[in-house]
């Protein structure tokens, strides 16, 4: 049954970007008579400045996050955080790829492989792995582009609650796998 | 907080390269980000004129108008800043869509369009308004209902056992992002900076 709805919510999920980009001009055109040719022109000339604008956010935050990943300071944190971890029933093979998962989308994804690799795609850490993955954004990144395209620089309370909330989805990942998959 | 996260990151990264020896890997790693970020950037161009030429036309018509007035009931309460017809809510739920049917190229151009509208509200042009916390929180938290094809690929026939487990996992961190951003916001600590402070 799952499979069923799956495969249905992807096949839907496939037709809506083509009915969007031919129902929305549409709309205008046949309902509104709004010159969509035009429109789209001129909302599209604010993609190049937008995307101009995160640059420096983007320098700014993913060389932090890069140099930080090479320099195997996750490894130390690692086996600093390991005996805690193992006593409240996290286990260690997924904590990696917890704390990666809102510093790098492909550093994340990356780890999942190595998980799946190591221990079969069957295996219970490959679920909470992929389940960690699934659940979560790269909350840094996310950052710096969404708050970098308007020039915002002091972000608040942006990261502590992202990051609380990547914790409770990597602690959710592993009870919900424990409970529906152990 | 960033500027200490920000600076955290990286000296952490440099006494730790010290000490692993990993020193080297740890300059190439700054510089080769440093061009990622701007083929990263450069190649967000054409997706972001495609979806927000589109938009424009989705704004002109009426139809963002639309779909921000049918989701007014949830919007309201997460957005209180934001006045209901605010073009800045359709393009919000837009971009929560997008989320939640995986369709990542549409959501970050649909995203970027309702920061640059949420800023439109702000008064001060440097700081995170609330509802733009909010906005970002629910973002980095993830609301998919589709897993990433990424995630199908690696998984193969196990991928449809995660879908439960995923959807579960992510109502818990979305959950929390609300609850966490609406708990910070009223503290003194992260309150609206006065014209002056310097602190962020």
């Amino acid at each position: 049954m799952v499979e069923v709805f799956l495969e249905g919510l992807s096949s839907i999920a496939r037709y809506i970007i083509p009915a969007l980009l031919v129902g929305i001009p549409f709309y205008a055109l046949a309902v509104r008579k709004i010159p969509v040719y035009e429109v789209f022109v001129d909302g599209a000339k604010d993609g190049f400045t937008i995307a101009v604008r995160i640059i420096p956010y983007l320098v700014a935050i993913l060389v932090a996050v890069g140099m930080f990943r090479a320099s195997g300071a996750l490894e130390l944190l690692l086996n600093a955080l390991a005996p805690v971890l193992n006593f409240v029933g996290f286990p260690p093979e997924n904590l990696p790829l917890a704390l990666m998962r809102p510093l790098s989308g492909s550093g994340s994804l990356g780890l999942l492989t190595d998980l799946v690799n190591e221990h079969g795609a069957d295996s219970l850490f490959a679920k909470i792995g992929a389940t960690m993955y699934g659940s979560s954004e790269t909350t840094f990144y996310v950052l710096a582009v969404y708050f970098g395209s308007v020039g915002v620089v002091r972000s608040r309370h942006a990261i502590p609650a992202g990051l609380f909330a990547d914790a409770v989805g990597a602690i959710a990942a592993v009870f919900f796998c424990k409970l529906l998959l152990g | 907080m960033l500027n200490y996260i920000w600076f955290g990151m990286m000296a952490i990264a440099v006494v730790a390269g010290i000490l692993t020896g990993r020193i080297d890997a740890v300059t190439e790693a700054a510089i080769d980000m440093a061009k990622v970020s701007v083929e990263i950037a450069i190649g967000l161009i054409g997706i972001m004129a495609l979806w927000l030429g589109t938009m424009k036309i989705a704004e002109e018509s009426g139809l963002i108008r639309v779909i921000a007035r049918l989701l007014r009931p949830i919007t309201i309460r997460l957005f209180p800043d934001v006045p209901a017809d605010h073009p800045a809510i359709g393009s919000i739920v837009l971009n929560m869509s997008a989320n939640m049917l995986g369709l990542g190229n549409a959501a970050t151009p649909l995203g970027l369009k309702a920061m640059e509208e949420l800023q439109e509200l702000n008064d001060r042009k440097d700081t995170a308004t609330n509802a733009m916390v909010m906005f970002l929180a629910i973002n980095t938290s993830s609301v998919q209902l589709i897993l990433p094809a990424t995630v199908v690929a690696l998984m193969g026939a196990t991928a449809s056992e995660i879908f439960i487990t995923t959807i579960l996992a992510t109502s818990c961190s979305t959950i929390a992002a609300i609850a966490a951003v609406k708990f910070l916001e009223r503290r003194k600590r992260f309150a609206m900076p006065a014209e002056d402070a310097n602190n962020g």
